[in-house]
């Protein structure tokens, strides 16, 4: 599945992933290849996101919002600390 | 005129450092301009993807959607935001940003403003050097000018956060945005949009119900949703300005750098004139003398 990480000001991330983990406002949650469309707030926290390659890839956010729908993610988040 | 050759002489090359000042501040305009406009296109994908999540939310929702910042409530307190640029030498750009600013409040707010409840915050210096000079009779905020300069995502949207909360705990009814929309490198636009309350959202009609998982409900969504716009809003218009300004100064040194070769042109002709006159009294001299001595 292909996730794009987007702030304002620029694009963050962009590429193919297995999974990708969010810190939902509800609770964290895991997305993999085929979840059921969904839209989620997201709350401060860590994205936890593992590439196609195998890498592991973390993200500090202090919120957003995350959709998905046919494999594509879009992630939206306001501020962003790579780790 | 027809001055002395020296004088004019002096005033072609005055006129010619003139121009290559508005030249130079012209092509560093567009450069500028260039920059600002890349800002407002990296927000586009962003921004797209924002709305499309608001549509889909609006159309799984049966009815109109309100949220805490949709509240209509009678209009006490007035905050009248008007972003203009912090330099001059862009032609009548911010002065078209003011005025339009003075009439949304005497058109929408007379009311408020003889009762002294008119709040203007300023963001860049030109409208705030502008109103104090012309009116008494507002309340100006001034603490939130420099943040023209340093328009970044997080910087900007401390001051809208601060807007929003003083919109809920009743601090103002209102919230008026004035700003310069950017149209193209030659049109900008004076624009006052409504920021507090929200407008209504409708869902648009033709689009189909969407089959997603909200989480947490769609309501809830929504009031973490409106906030975002909110402040992604408020951004849009300060990266307009922006724009809007590098734009109008490139036109108004463009007209300049043109007044000042018309006014090379007739300088030059007057030159030449004097250069002549010179001349010919000159020979005339010499003839007169050459005879005398003949004679």
């Amino acid at each position: 599945m292909n996730l794009t990480i987007l702030s304002p000001e620029k694009e963050i991330f962009s590429g193919d992933v297995k999974s990708v983990k969010v810190p939902g406002s509800a609770g964290q949650f895991e997305m993999l290849d085929n979840h059921a469309p969904i839209v989620a707030s997201l709350a401060k926290g860590e994205i936890r996101v593992l590439t196609d390659k195998g890498e592991k890839v973390v993200f500090n956010v202090e919120g957003g919002f995350v959709e998905m729908l046919n494999n594509e993610v879009s992630l939206l988040v306001s501020s962003v600390r790579e780790d | 005129m027809a001055g002395g050759l020296k004088e004019v002489r002096e005033r072609i090359k005055s006129v010619v450092n003139t121009q290559q000042i508005t030249k130079a501040m012209k092509m560093v305009s567009a450069a500028k301009l260039r920059k600002a406009q890349g800002a407002i296109v990296q927000m586009r994908p962003y921004a797209d993807r924002l709305n499309r999540m608001l549509s889909n939310i609006l159309s799984n929702l049966d009815g109109g959607a309100t949220t805490s910042f949709g509240k209509e409530r009678t209009v006490n307190n007035v905050l009248v935001v008007i972003i203009t640029s912090n330099r001059g030498l862009c032609g009548a750009f911010n002065t078209n940003i003011c005025k339009e600013a003075i009439a949304l409040i005497d058109e929408k707010y007379g009311r408020q403003r003889r009762d002294g409840k008119v709040s203007v915050m300023f963001v860049g210096k030109k409208g705030y050097d502008y109103f104090r000079r012309r009116f008494r009779d507002f309340n100006y905020i001034s603490e939130h000018i420099p943040v023209y300069d340093n328009p970044a995502y997080e910087n900007v949207s401390l001051v809208s956060r601060a807007q929003m909360d003083a919109f809920s705990n009743g601090q103002y009814d209102a919230v008026e945005i004035v700003y310069g929309r950017f149209k193209n490198a030659a049109t900008q636009i004076p624009t006052a949009e409504q920021w507090l309350p929200v407008p209504k959202m409708e869902k648009d009609p033709s689009q189909k119900r969407a089959d997603y998982i909200f989480e947490p409900d769609q309501q809830q969504l929504l009031e973490n949703l409106v906030p975002s716009i909110l402040q992604l809003s408020f951004h849009k218009t300060l990266l307009d300005t922006q724009a809007s300004e590098h734009g109008a100064r490139m036109t108004a040194m463009d007209k300049a750098t043109e007044n000042a070769e018309e006014l090379l042109k007739e300088l030059r002709i007057n030159y030449n004139k004097a250069r002549q006159e010179a001349i010919t009294t000159e020979l005339g001299e010499i003839v007169g003398g050459a005879a005398a001595l003949e004679g």
